[in-house]
């Protein structure tokens, strides 16, 4: 069985299995292509469309790969109040900077997270660091 | 000796692991507890009850050593000592995912309480003790619950909203990631109480320890709830699914577009049956009202507005981190005397509470009392309990714009005055920030979010006035 084959049988059992399977395919795949939203329609019996509709509503679907390694930047309010705006943010060409908002880090930000790995009371210093490793 | 050190994400996020490693390179056990909620002192090392922080790797040998400078005993430490905590009483102390902990600290004393008293004489307690709904709305828990009770249907659901978006917020992932039992005794309290046997936790993406928490706890504690069974979902990072009816359209696939109410959720929810949806919090708090009884916990607070609430105090403040209290401690108390004014050391210029649709206080607002009601006076709303304060180097034209452009960003495009409104508003302020016919197009502004308060099907269109136009009202200066 195909690794995407073998996320919709883990989960087409559930109620409501279609968020679980996309956020599968997309730890795995790193994007949702359009061969596996047709997959996913058929196995669930919903249209493309239905399906497409979804992956496009939520921000963490991609439906290509991130070209560069990818780092969030919390930039609400309580990581604007504590500077995030004035933080020199560069990729460098090589990481791309995401805005997200909000990661729970509210009174140590600005606040950054890179795969499932967080960071707190970040500066100039630490966010060329992080770009460093990252790349 | 017992060390102890947090593993919630943000000691994690300050570099608490590398530290525990250390202490564990030079042969001590290291306790990984919850955290006490002093954020700017993680990570922070506890020996023996004494707090050392915040702390480096390069503090350790000098901990050692005894040689370090220590906050003293962490328990009487000025910001603990000042706080109620019924929700985070266990915070700084048991390990997360310890069964033996949870019940050593009189875990699943709700629970047996709940089903010693059975259905109908659980929901009474909850409508004695006044709780409403932490999430933001401040709906009295026990009528929904009565709702689900008594509508029709043989299937039932109770779900848990912890999709905490709102910035400055995070009472909720820390009660997933520092008592995650706490939280499924509380899911079992309000299965048993309305009939239902199925519970869904809604967790946002961008809790990835939260999640791994609660999946473990739920694993863990099975047997304990059972028949019972909670069941966690991940979102997909869309901020509009905190929103109750949009939760329900994620955890059934759909896109997370708002529904129009009614029907009620209570009566119509996830796939049509009667369905409970709860704040994180608001569940957190019923195994202590179960195990003490509900005049204990309506004993706490003030007027309409009862018990505690877990307070997170963040942004630019000195003393940041959660800070449970009974209502009605004013928002100055808690910005100068627990907050310690600014980190930066500037003076405070503007409070945002609760979240990014609440209001932007001056500092001539600070003797409101956290009150559902008062703060509804004020044209404000407490949320969530989220407090985030700012010094005099903000913009508040800036921030203005900022709560329309997200607005713009997380609108789930249902209904026109979120969807077109929360766009034409961010061009709007760009005029007026660039200097073009001011007074005009702050009526304009002013016209477009009465447009959305009152024609915005829930609270992301409905609500984005109020950071707005308070702005515009307490901050006209940044305007002119």
């Amino acid at each position: 069985m195909s690794e995407l084959a073998s996320i919709i049988a883990l989960h087409i059992n559930r109620e409501g299995p279609l968020l679980p399977i996309l956020n599968d395919v997309q730890a795995a795949f790193g994007h949702v292509s359009n061969d596996a939203i047709r997959e996913i329609s058929q196995a669930l019996n919903l249209t493309r469309a239905e399906v497409h509709g979804v992956v496009s509503f939520y921000h963490d679907y991609r439906t290509s790969p991130a070209p560069r390694p990818v780092i969030k930047l919390c930039r609400a309010e309580a990581c604007q109040a504590r500077g995030v705006d004035q933080l020199d943010v560069d990729g460098k060409g090589r990481v791309d900077i995401e805005h997200v908002y909000c990661l729970g880090l509210c009174a140590v930000g600005p606040a950054a997270m890179i795969g499932d790995k967080v960071y707190a009371r970040i500066d100039n210093a630490t966010l060329a660091a992080l770009v460093e490793g990252a790349a | 000796m017992i060390i102890k050190i947090s593993d919630d994400a943000v000691a994690v996020a300050c570099g608490a692991d590398a530290i525990a490693d250390a202490f564990v390179a030079r042969g001590h056990d290291v306790k990984r507890v919850s955290s006490w909620g002093m954020q700017w002192l993680e990570p922070l090392v506890e020996i023996d009850g004494i707090g050392y922080g915040p702390a480096g790797v390069d503090d350790v040998d000098l901990i050692l050593a005894g040689k370090a400078d220590s906050i003293g005993l962490i328990e009487q430490h000025p910001f603990i000592v000042k706080q109620t905590r019924l929700t985070f009483a266990r915070a700084g102390k048991t390990r997360p995912l310890s069964l033996d902990d949870y019940y050593a600290s009189d875990g699943f004393a709700g629970l047996a309480k709940a089903r010693e008293l059975g259905a109908d004489a659980t929901i009474e307690t909850v409508l004695q003790s006044g709780l409403r709904g932490r999430g933001g709305a401040g709906f009295p828990a026990g009528i929904k619950w009565r709702t689900v009770a008594d509508a029709p249907g043989s299937r039932k659901y109770i779900v848990c909203n912890a999709d905490e978006g709102d910035s400055g917020t995070f009472a909720d992932r820390m009660v997933m990631e520092g008592d995650p039992f706490m939280l499924i005794e509380g899911m079992a309290i309000a299965g048993h109480a309305v009939g239902a046997d199925k519970g869904y936790v809604y967790i946002r993406s961008e809790y990835p320890h939260a999640i791994a928490k609660m999946e473990a706890a739920v694993r863990a504690s099975a047997h304990i709830i059972a028949p019972f069974e909670v069941e966690v979902r991940v979102g997909a990072g869309a901020y509009v699914c905190g929103e109750e009816t949009s939760l329900l359209n994620s955890l059934e696939g759909k896109r997370g577009e708002v529904r129009a109410k009614p029907p009620l959720p209570a009566i119509e929810g996830l796939f049509g049956c009667p369905t409970v949806v709860n704040n994180v919090l608001t569940l957190a708090a019923l195994p202590w009202i179960m195990a003490n009884g509900a005049q204990a916990y309506a004993d706490y607070g003030m007027g309409r507005s009862k018990g505690t609430l877990p307070i997170q105090l963040a942004g630019n403040v000195k003393y940041g981190g959660l800070f449970e209290t009974a209502f009605g401690i004013t928002l100055g108390e808690l910005i100068n005397d627990i907050g310690g004014g600014t980190a930066s050391g500037r003076p405070v210029r503007a409070v945002q509470v609760g979240g990014p649709l609440g209001a932007y206080h001056p500092s001539s607002q600070f003797d409101l009392p956290l009150d559902y009601e008062a703060f509804t006076a004020a044209d404000g709303l407490i949320g969530h309990g989220g407090v985030v304060v700012f010094d005099d180097s903000v913009d508040m034209a800036k921030q203005a714009r900022f709560a329309m452009q997200f607005c713009a960003a997380e609108s789930c495009g249902k209904c026109t005055p979120c969807r077109i409104g929360s766009t034409r508003g961010v061009e709007t302020f760009d005029r007026i920030i660039a200097g073009e016919r001011k007074s005009e197009n702050i009526e304009l502004i002013t016209d477009l979010c009465n447009t959305m308060k009152f024609g915005s099907l829930c609270a992301l269109g409905g609500f984005t006035p109020y950071p707005v136009m308070s702005a515009i009202t307490y901050f006209p200066e940044d305007f002119a």
